[in-house]
């Protein structure tokens, strides 16, 4: 087993790492480190190649190229050291909802191969870190889904991982739920210590949460940082206005200007990122007048995480959400079938 | 593989034995419905044709399908637990297990016994059942016929898991029932002598498995039956050795 201090500093190495299916390239050619102790969060769009990404590390696939270091071990010659080295949420539950809280956290600690003499108390430690000792003995199936997603996140660190893998850990979930699983997960973070991975689109909460972000797109990581980092690269103001009718003449004109930074057509919204926005918004709103665009609002904002999402992939992450066929069809991609 | 890993393996095993067994006791439903059936027949048709039936062996119609009804449940049961591993599939507790830090072997063999248990206590129930149902049954032989159920059990657990991970939901598993579990269950010889049945029929019978853990199970419980108990007991270890093989096979294909 590895020393503490050895694996202090990086939690994660992934040198060139590849997977492909055929032609189709699901993860290309990804570099990337992460220290020990972070939150990290990998955002992109469903297909991009997270979760495909994640099963590497996980070592429920094998890379057909390249090389990945979970916790000092790589992850296609000690596929068992990595998977006592980490813990695992799915995006879907996995519980055997028969059985009762405690049951599950039971099987799960033997077959990691926690010692029979701490079993107990480790269950009742981290049942009652997820607020659920009330019904540690009650069967699964009576649990709501905000409480099966914690249970799940328990059961998860009962073998004391070192790095805790999340794979969008609040979907699915109300809005308070979800606030309440991410205090959870920051918790986790200061107190146990633990380095968080986690794949998410709710943007705003990973920028809450997140201390690293990675935007992953076709399969290739297409930019890392701090959320403040990313955001700040993109600099200035968002300018978003929504308009009544057509506005594709308009909007061409507009991104001409020279102190247009960007303009990007969404939803029906036209983003423009410029420096100072308060003094560009009536330059803007005149132009429109006169090409008889009708603008139905306007507002201004510092970029967030989405604007950051949308420059780099000229989407927005909110598009790609919506097809359940199109998930369901990932997700069983992902987790449930065979080559 | 050092000590420490095999404890692991070993705890891994038990656990998943465990669980199966804690599922089963806890479904109240699992436990009635998989005795129902075979009350019914022992009950209704074992009574209801006891005089109609003038058997080729001497004793009467009860006590001649009494061990067939114990292989039905013996295999239904021990089918249903392999199975299962789709509706495991379906609510997502496979994933568990397939990246928890053990064998895929192991979570086979866990499986395997779990479901053998349960099936064996299913057996055992409708042994003393038709005990109480008038079958003049004997076992001469405890400990043997306890291990030839559970050479039976672990045959038809195999099978079950190696179909259930060639399948991705349950929609398959009706088709499973009225094609393969029915028709192994008829043809074994368990509601009729196979010395007095047509040819084709006896012919096609001897390709069934069951067919064997019928007759031995007859044989070590009323002392006769169509097929020697050597026979039976080598061509029962050799279909459990064959349906563990492809069991372990196909499991180990399934991508978590």
């Amino acid at each position: 087993m590895q020393k503490e201090i050895g694996a202090a500093a990086k939690a994660i190495e992934i040198e060139s790492l590849s997977k492909s299916y055929g032609s189709l390239k699901a993860v290309d050619s990804v570099s990337l480190s992460i220290e020990a102790g972070t939150i990290f969060g990998l955002l992109g769009p469903n297909g991009a190649g997270k979760t495909t990404l994640i099963s590497m590390l996980v070592t429920m696939r094998r890379p057909t190229g390249g090389a990945a270091r979970v916790n000092g071990f790589d992850v296609a010659k000690q596929p068992d050291s990595v998977r006592k080295s980490i813990g695992i949420v799915f995006q879907d539950p996995s519980l055997d909802e028969e059985l009762t809280a405690r049951e599950n956290l039971e099987i799960h600690a033997a077959m990691y191969g926690v010692p029979k003499k701490i079993r107990k108390a480790r269950i009742e430690e981290l049942i009652a870190l997820v607020g659920l000792e009330k019904n540690i003995g009650h069967q699964v199936k009576t649990f709501s889904g905000g409480m099966k997603r914690r249970l799940e996140i328990a059961r998860g660190l009962v073998h004391h991982p070192k790095v805790l893998f999340l794979d969008e850990p609040t979907i699915g979930l109300d809005p308070q739920t979800r606030a309440n699983i991410w205090d959870y997960i920051k918790k986790l973070n200061e107190k146990e210590k633990i380095t968080i991975i986690l794949t998410t689109h709710y943007m705003d909460e990973a920028d809450g949460v997140c201390g690293r972000i990675a935007i992953i797109d076709l399969g290739k990581i297409i930019a890392v940082g701090t959320p403040e980092n990313l955001k700040n690269t993109l600099g200035g103001d968002v300018i978003s206005i929504k308009c009544g009718g057509s506005h594709s003449g308009c909007g061409e004109k507009i991104g001409k200007m020279n102190w247009v930074k960007s303009i990007v057509a969404h939803d029906g919204f036209i983003d423009i990122r410029v420096e100072k926005g308060e003094e560009k918004i009536p330059k803007i709103l005149l132009m429109m007048e006169k090409e008889g665009v009708s603008v139905e609002s306007v507002s201004l904002r510092k970029p967030s995480l989405d604007d950051v999402f949308l420059h780099y992939t000229g989407r927005t992450i909110r598009e790609e959400e919506v097809k359940p066929a199109d998930a369901m069809r990932m997700r069983r991609r992902a987790w449930g079938h065979r080559r | 593989m050092g000590a420490q890993e095999m404890n692991n393996e070993i705890e891994g095993i038990y656990a998943l034995w465990k669980r199966e067994l804690v599922n089963f006791f806890r479904s109240k439903s699992r436990v009635l419905g998989s005795l129902g059936m075979p009350f019914f027949f022992l009950a209704i048709l074992g009574t209801g044709l006891n005089n109609a039936f003038a058997l080729p062996t001497s004793g009467n119609y009860m006590q001649f399908i009494a061990p067939g009804i114990i292989g039905m449940v013996l295999m239904f049961g021990s089918m249903f637990s392999g199975i299962i591993v789709l509706m495991d599939r379906q609510f997502g507790f496979l994933k568990e297990t397939l990246v928890a830090p053990i064998s895929r072997l192991s979570i086979v063999v866990g499986k395997a016994l779990g479901g053998a248990t349960t099936a064996m206590i299913q057996g055992l129930i409708i042994l003393v059942v038709s005990l109480f149902l008038g079958a003049q049954l004997q076992v001469l032989n405890v400990a043997l016929l306890i291990a030839f159920m559970f050479l039976i059990s672990v045959m038809f657990v195999s099978l079950g898991i190696a179909i259930a991970s060639t399948l991705q939901d349950m929609h398959g598993f009706q088709l499973i029932m009225n094609f393969l579990i029915m028709p192994l269950f008829f043809l074994s010889g368990a509601l009729f002598p196979l010395s007095s049945a047509p040819d084709i029929l006896r012919a096609v019978s001897l390709l069934d498995p069951l067919t064997y853990g019928v007759n031995g199970l007859r044989y070590l419980l009323i002392g006769q039956s169509d097929i020697g108990f050597a026979v039976c007991f080598a061509v029962v270890s050799a279909f459990t050795a064959a349906f563990i093989a492809i069991a372990m096979y196909l499991f180990s294909r399934i991508e978590g």
